[in-house]
């Protein structure tokens, strides 16, 4: 019998057993679901047809709108209404405009999310947890549904594939350039039902805040899960949120892996995605000039306070070139107030740019900037699918916030240097 | 047994192409069918008809956990996907809702579109009568198989005695 990664010890420790192996289907225990203003009416639907009484557990499920809120038009309105309803009626925690924010961001800050938890959100990029050394993943609505009555999942137990980052970064190169650059090498088939297993001194020097960049963007691989191992950082921010005190697992030093990924990190200039495929990805010295009508900093990915930080660290006393529009939107309520009385928010303004109440906004081309035919954006955001942000024919670039921040400013996709 | 017409996709085939944001705003299957591919090939839910059988590459329903996405493809009529490989999250919603997938790459690259299928799931055997040929799939774990026999995890846990299974 060979070691465990922290993923199968997870996934060992929520199905009672001693030990589990990649291809096994195990049934899990789930500590933290919940659903967005987009999935949750599907899952809602399938927990009624079901005939559960009640839900498994309470305190176990909470209900996030944040992709179509503040409600964009009267169907969205209804979803989210069907929503409100149904947490009143089972007593669920049912996260209101002004206190809401974007799922990935919100529940690790409300303390929701331990090390060792399994989480199982209906929203792809529920993997962000990872971060927290916990096993999460996403799934769709009827798979909630199920969870919702019954507390338990069928999950294949993933191979992992170790990915090991050495070296030092260079300036205005981060979490989100790492995870770009990984996407680069392997493709977004590259990880496919896997879990990642993000390790090495380069991941250690990270802040909780670019391990979140990373572990969100996991699935753009393909990956099941994307997981950190623990460390002193990482208990430092649960102590100072979670109520509960987690678990915390390291892999066994003869842990098997499917495969290992050493990357060396010195070279690693700030990375972009081009369209229309996250793996798309050159260095920004490779890009040429790309003129921009958009540029958009917030989403799951990018929009915590470090990174509006850095955003406004270059756009301090600058203004945004003419013709391009900057929208800015810190992804939780709590954010938005720090980055009010760090005084951010009238850099953003004095710069130009705009700034949205907390939700997904053009991320997923829903509202608050839907590009225009032919129109060309920057985005801190996860995905640059064609038609991802608006019009089928517009065009999406993916990059870090300081790369984001500097392009508004040249009307083009520059470095950060370029600007300052 | 299933058989239809061969409807040809490329390499990761993405939930914002099966269906775009601006359709997630509702439940409703027939409204969500005319979503269905409309940007990339927007006559295909006109088009298809009931049986019909969509034949694409590698990755196919990577990005959004969005469950409308394979409910809008079943919602045209649509009755199986072939694929080289297929996206996780995607993969767990087909099944759920009871729209089977089959992993074959021969099909997918032999296969053009047009070309009339007969599929016998449980076998994983397609064979393409247009052509004369024969391929075979990998099988669907049995697991999966007693989901889409059951019409979709709903119904398979209500079978399994509902909500305590």
């Amino acid at each position: 019998m060979t070691g465990m990664t922290i993923t199968e010890k997870i996934l060992a420790i929520h199905s009672g057993r001693e030990y589990v192996k990649p291809g096994e289907i195990i049934e899990a225990k789930v500590d933290l679901a919940f659903a967005n203003d987009i999935t949750a009416p599907f899952a809602i639907k399938v927990f009624e047809e079901l005939g559960a009484k009640d839900v498994f557990d309470r305190n176990r499920i909470v209900f996030v709108p944040d992709h179509f809120v503040p409600n964009k038009d009267i169907d969205s309105a209804n979803q989210v209404k069907l929503i409100r309803d149904f947490a009143k009626r089972y007593s669920i925690r049912f996260f209101e405009l002004g206190e809401a924010g974007i799922e990935h961001v919100l529940l690790p800050e409300e303390g929701l999310i331990c090390p060792g938890d399994l989480v199982i959100g209906a929203d792809s990029h529920t993997c962000t947890y990872g971060a927290l050394s916990a096993f999460s993943t996403g799934v769709g609505s009827t798979d909630l549904g199920v969870i919702m009555a019954t507390g338990k999942i069928w999950l294949r137990v993933p191979s992992s594939i170790k990915v090991i980052f050495r070296g030092k970064l260079r300036r205005w190169v981060s979490g989100k350039d790492l995870i770009l650059y990984l996407l680069r090498k392997i493709s977004v088939q590259g990880a496919v039902y896997k879990a990642i297993e993000f390790s090495g001194e380069t991941v250690k020097e990270l802040s909780i805040s670019d391990r979140f960049t990373m572990a969100n963007m996991s699935v753009e691989l393909g990956a099941k899960n994307g997981i950190f191992e623990p460390d002193e950082k990482l208990r430092q921010y649960v102590k100072e949120r979670c109520k509960r005190e987690g678990v915390y697992l390291y892999s066994d030093p003869d842990a098997e892996y499917e495969k290992i990924i050493e990357i060396d990190v010195d070279e690693i200039e700030p990375q972009i995605a081009c369209p229309h495929s996250p793996d798309n990805v050159r260095g920004i010295s490779e890009i040429g000039e790309v003129r921009i009508d958009q540029v958009f900093i917030g989403s799951c990915t990018n929009g915590r306070i470090e990174d509006l930080r850095i955003a406004a660290s270059i756009l301090k006393g600058k203004k945004v070139a003419k013709g391009v529009r900057l929208i800015i939107i810190p992804s939780t309520p709590r954010i938005f107030r720090q980055a009010l009385e760090e005084g951010l928010i009238s850099i953003f303004l004095d710069a130009g740019g705009t700034v949205g109440p907390p939700c997904c906004g053009p991320c997923l081309g829903g509202h608050m900037g839907v590009l225009a035919k032919g129109e060309v954006a920057i985005s801190t955001t996860n995905r640059n699918f064609k038609g991802r942000m608006g019009d089928p024919e517009s065009k999406i670039y993916l990059s870090n916030p300081a790369v984001a921040a500097a392009s508004a400013i040249a009307g083009k996709i520059v470095s950060p240097e370029e600007v300052l | 047994m299933i058989e239809g017409r061969a409807w040809k996709f490329g390499d990761n085939i993405d939930t914002d192409l099966i269906i775009p944001a601006r359709f997630l705003n509702r439940t409703d299957k027939d409204e969500l069918a005319k979503g269905c591919f409309c940007d990339l090939r927007p006559s295909f839910s006109k088009q298809v008809k009931k049986g019909d059988i969509i034949v694409a590459g590698e990755n196919f329903g990577c990005g959004s956990s969005r469950e409308h996405a394979p409910v809008s493809i079943k919602a045209t009529g649509i009755s199986l996907i072939i694929a080289k490989s297929f996206a996780r999250i995607f993969y767990r919603n087909a099944f759920n809702i009871g729209l089977p997938l089959l992993e074959c790459r021969e099909a997918a690259d032999d296969v053009d579109e047009g070309d009339i299928l007969r599929v016998d799931l449980r076998r994983g055997e397609i064979r393409n009568l247009t052509k004369g040929k024969n391929y075979f799939a990998i099988p669907i774990p049995d697991f999966m198989m007693e989901i889409i026999e059951a019409g979709g995890l709903l119904n398979y846990v209500k079978k399994k005695g509902g909500a305590s299974y």
